[in-house]
Order: structure tokens, then C-alpha cells, then sequence
């Protein structure tokens, strides 16, 4: 065997990737996997520069100057679609004027054993390229096990918000956890009213000021019913501009009608938010709970929505207290929430 | 034990035989939940609750069970990832018998706190290997001759394979390689990404 053919044999297996240029720049000869980059002709007797575009060190468009690159890293582009970026050193063959490239996929290897169909056979027994590609696929499968973890615990969070007894705007109770007081007063057979308030002219502040608006101000009305209430007192956001507070041991009816009409004064006073002025006021209604015989819930808030709805068609700013009369007047024709029993005051 | 290792428990039992069956063995193992996560830590003593729970819903020798989880590993068609991170050990079934020593390693290069039992080829003569298999859960020889038998399948390879019994913690697996290319075997393209 020459010691050409020889010096062929060891590079195809050392580094099938390489090319053999003459003193010209020619490709002479071209290891296996080199040669799989262009699929349908021959590499050699072709311009290395004329394939290959070097990107680093920049102005390499001479073989003398290719010829000067030699043991530093070469940044190249091949010339031809998909126009991959490989990596590539250069070294004087043992024969006059020869060079010897050795090229890499570098990191686009991933997408080139696609482009070129390249198989375990064309990477050097020693090359880490097989161990890179095992461990990308490695990485996103493991990566896809944490996903999916990951959504997992998205799911149970939103679970768990949809269990809260809180609302996070205002930190006041949500509709469930006033549920869940209702439920306990009316099981411990405690004296309680219960208040039904809403905002008036609230959609308008949302409508023309904004959504951050219409939060500050409920911000503030939460706030503002938190210190008129007592501590063993309750407050609840159940809707959107709607409220409901539960007063414990009331002995005086009085009292309940002082804290609404403080709370309606406060909030009909104007917010500013941002330099601007915001306009709301409330309504209010309220029912007894020693006012029946048998209570629930549904007809507590129903009973507190016909006072309330009294109160707003009275012109607004008010707060009114639940009576028979009130539910005759409105005539069956408004039944807010459905009503289980007949009411026995 | 690795959540991987008790998520694949649960895979090939809802894969092969239903989500029921698998909830009488969270049922039967006192689980105390029904889904594991891969991606989590479990205390070691679970694992071998619930292969037991599983050979006694199923009504399955646990030898012979152990050895259908090898199988399923890498034939269900739901664990096509797993099949491809096995083939990148070896062109053909002689090289990946010589890769599974690395397998721990390679395990532990993907997943840092897999630990995967501790695997030793010996090879006694032209095709004549056995597989030494030291791992924390009984039967981990039987599990690997499932995965050898199903790895076979896949390269094309026809086998003999035989489990030797344990001594000192050791599980011995013989390997009798009477063809390689019996079959055209399945594919593998270094370039195709398992989804």
C-alpha cells in the first residue's frame, strides 16, 4: 500500500469528515461522511472556497491565505442549502504544498444526521456525537416528564383557587366562603342580618375609566366596609359589584341601619385614582334572621334582594329593611333567587 | 426510588391491562394516591409494595411479571423514546450487549438521580454472554431479560436467553446470540426524534 492510499485509510477512520486540498485549494480526496454533503456529485477536483464559505477568521478567499489558517478553529458555512454552520481545522498534509481539513457539524449536528441521513457509521468510534444526540433526546424526554409535571401543578393550583374562601381582589370572602358562614350561622341558630349591598353607577367607572380603576374602587370599598363592620362581623365579595355582610348579635336594628348608612356615605364619597375622580355610591338591603321561624339561606338572600331592590328604586343611597309588604309589592314578579319555603315572620 | 422507575410500573400495567387494574393496585399497595410522577423521588420501600400488589391483582408470577415490564419498556409503542435512548448504545445487538455497563451512566447523564440497577456483560465464548445484574429491587434480572428479549426483537437478532437464578444479590441472565441479522429488525434513524 503507498503511503498515500495509507495516509487515506487511517484519516477515513479517524476523521471521516476530512478533505485533502493541493497547494491550490482543489479537493483531492474526500472521507466518507465529507463527502455525504453534497449527495449527488463528487467533492473532488471542486474549489474548497468555492463550497465552503469561511465566516471566521473573516477575508479568507486565497489558498495562500487559507494555508495561513492552519491550527486555529475555522467558523464555516457550506455553500449550499441547507447552508449549515460546521466547524473545521486545518494542517499541512506530509506531502508538498498539501492540506488536510478536518470539518464538524459542531452544533447543528442535530439537524444535519437529518439533512444528510447520517448514521452511527459515519462518526469516528471515538467522536461524542452519538452520546450528544442520545442526550438531547435524553434531555427532552426527561424535560418533557417535568412539562407535564409542571402542568400538573398549574391544574392543582387553579383547583385549589376555585376552592378558596377568599377573593384575591379584595381579600374579602368569595361567594363560597360566605356560603359557608351563612351555613354555620343559620346551624348554630345565631341572631344575624344579613346585607345585600351593591354598588351603583360601578359599570360606568369600569366602562369609561377602566378595569384598574373599577379594581382600585372596589379595593377601597372592601376596605372601607372591613372598618365599619365589627370583628366578628362578615364581609363578602359574591359578584361582581355586589356584597354581602353578615352582622352577628344584633339586638337593635338601629345599629344595622347606622352601619349601612355609614358605609353608603363613605362610599358615595369621591375616589381618586390615578388623578382622576370616581363616582360611585350603594345601595343597600337587609333581612333578620329572628324574623323566621324556619331559615335558610336562599330565602335570607332572596328576602335581602327585595330590600335592596327597594332601596335602588327609591332613588339609590338608601338602605331598607326586609318586610312582608315589600315581597307583595313586588309581586312575585322579581324572584332574585328561588325560594324554598314559605316565609313565616 | 426514582419516580421514573414507579411511573413505568403504572405505565405497563394501565397500558396492558386498563386504569382499573391499576387502581386496585394503588388500592392494594395503600398508595394513598393514584398517579406517580415521573419527574419525583419516592421512598424505596414503595417500589417493591407495589410490584407485589401488581403480581397479585394481576395474578401473575412475579418472575414472569417482572420480565413482561422488560418487555413492554421497550416494545409499547408508548415508550418509543425509551427504545431510541437504548438503540443509541449500539449499531447492532453485539454492540448494545457491550454498551450496558455504560447503561447506568448514560441513565444518569440524562436523569442526575436515576439510579438504575448496576449492569456487568461477560462474554465466554463466540456469541456466548451472560448479563450481571445487581439492582436494589428482586427480579431485576428477570426485568432484563425482558429487556434483552424485546432489544433482540428489535435489531433482528435471534436469541437464547436464560435467567440463571441470584446469588449474593446477583441475578445472572445468559445470552446465546445464534444470529445476528435473523430479522430486518425495526429502524433507527439517529435523525428521527421520538415526539
Amino acid at each position: 500500500m503507498s503511503s498515500s492510499a495509507q495516509c487515506h485509510n487511517v484519516l477515513n477512520v479517524m476523521c471521516p469528515m476530512h478533505l485533502i486540498l493541493d497547494r491550490d485549494g482543489l479537493i483531492l480526496f474526500a472521507g466518507p461522511t465529507a463527502q455525504k454533503l453534497l449527495p449527488d456529485q463528487s467533492m473532488i477536483g471542486r474549489r474548497f472556497l468555492e463550497l465552503f464559505d469561511i465566516k471566521r477568521p473573516r477575508e479568507i478567499s486565497t489558498p495562500e491565505a487559507l494555508r495561513e489558517t492552519a491550527g486555529i478553529k475555522l467558523h464555516l458555512q457550506f455553500r449550499r442549502p441547507p447552508h449549515r454552520d460546521l466547524k473545521a481545522v486545518l494542517m499541512e498534509g506530509p506531502e508538498t504544498g498539501q492540506m488536510i481539513i478536518n470539518l464538524s457539524f459542531g452544533i447543528s449536528v442535530v439537524d444535519a444526521v437529518q439533512d444528510y441521513k447520517l448514521t452511527a457509521a459515519d462518526f469516528a468510534p471515538t467522536d461524542l456525537t452519538i452520546e450528544m444526540l442520545y442526550l438531547v433526546e435524553a434531555k427532552s424526554a426527561a424535560m418533557e416528564a417535568s412539562r407535564q409535571l409542571n402542568r400538573r401543578l398549574q391544574g392543582a393550583r387553579v383547583a385549589a383557587e376555585e376552592q378558596a374562601l377568599s377573593d384575591t381582589l379584595t381579600g374579602l370572602r368569595n361567594r363560597r366562603g360566605m356560603d359557608r358562614m351563612l351555613a354555620d350561622l343559620i346551624a348554630n341558630g345565631e341572631d344575624f342580618a344579613l346585607m345585600h349591598m351593591d354598588l351603583d353607577y360601578f359599570k360606568a367607572v369600569n366602562d369609561t375609566m377602566g378595569h384598574a380603576a373599577g379594581d382600585y374602587v372596589l379595593q377601597q370599598v372592601a376596605r372601607i366596609m372591613l372598618n365599619e363592620v365589627r370583628s366578628h362581623d362578615t364581609v363578602a365579595r359574591v359578584g361582581g359589584d355586589e356584597f354581602v355582610l353578615l352582622l352577628r348579635s344584633v339586638d337593635r336594628p338601629k345599629v344595622i341601619d347606622q352601619i349601612a348608612t355609614r358605609i353608603i356615605a363613605r362610599v358615595s364619597e369621591p375616589i381618586l385614582f390615578e388623578g382622576q375622580i370616581c363616582n360611585v355610591s350603594s345601595s343597600a338591603g337587609t333581612t333578620l334572621s329572628r324574623h323566621y321561624e324556619v331559615v335558610t339561606a336562599d330565602q335570607l338572600l332572596g328576602d335581602a334582594d327585595v330590600a335592596l331592590y327597594e332601596s335602588k328604586s327609591r332613588g339609590r343611597r338608601q338602605h331598607t329593611f326586609f318586610s312582608e309588604d315589600l315581597r307583595d309589592q313586588s309581586g312575585g314578579a322579581k324572584t332574585p333567587l328561588p325560594r324554598a319555603q314559605a316565609p313565616q315572620i | 426510588m426514582h419516580g421514573l422507575v414507579n411511573r413505568a410500573i403504572q405505565r405497563f400495567v394501565v397500558d396492558s391491562y386498563g386504569a382499573p387494574q391499576w387502581a386496585a393496585v394503588a388500592r392494594r399497595a395503600d398508595l394513598g394516591f393514584v398517579d406517580f410522577e415521573a419527574m419525583w423521588t419516592y421512598d424505596d420501600a414503595v417500589t417493591p409494595r407495589v410490584l407485589t400488589a401488581v403480581s397479585d391483582i394481576l395474578d401473575r408470577p412475579y418472575d414472569e411479571l417482572m420480565e413482561d415490564i422488560g418487555n413492554y419498556l421497550v416494545s409499547h409503542p408508548n415508550l418509543e423514546a425509551l427504545r431510541r435512548l437504548l438503540r443509541f448504545g449500539g449499531v447492532n445487538f453485539i454492540d448494545f450487549l457491550h454498551s450496558l455497563d455504560d447503561l447506568p451512566d448514560r441513565a444518569r447523564l440524562a436523569v442526575s438521580d436515576l439510579v438504575l440497577p448496576r449492569l456487568e456483560l461477560r462474554e465466554h465464548g463466540p456469541h456466548q454472554y451472560s448479563l450481571a445484574c445487581e439492582g436494589e429491587i428482586p427480579g431485576c434480572g428477570h426485568l432484563f431479560t425482558g429487556v434483552l428479549r424485546a432489544m433482540a426483537d428489535d435489531y433482528g437478532a435471534l436469541v437464547f436467553l436464560e435467567h440463571m437464578g441470584a446469588q449474593d444479590g446477583v441475578e445472572t441472565v445468559s445470552i446465546a446470540l445464534l444470529e445476528t441479522d435473523f430479522t430486518e429488525g425495526r429502524g433507527f434513524e439517529l435523525g428521527a426524534q421520538a415526539s
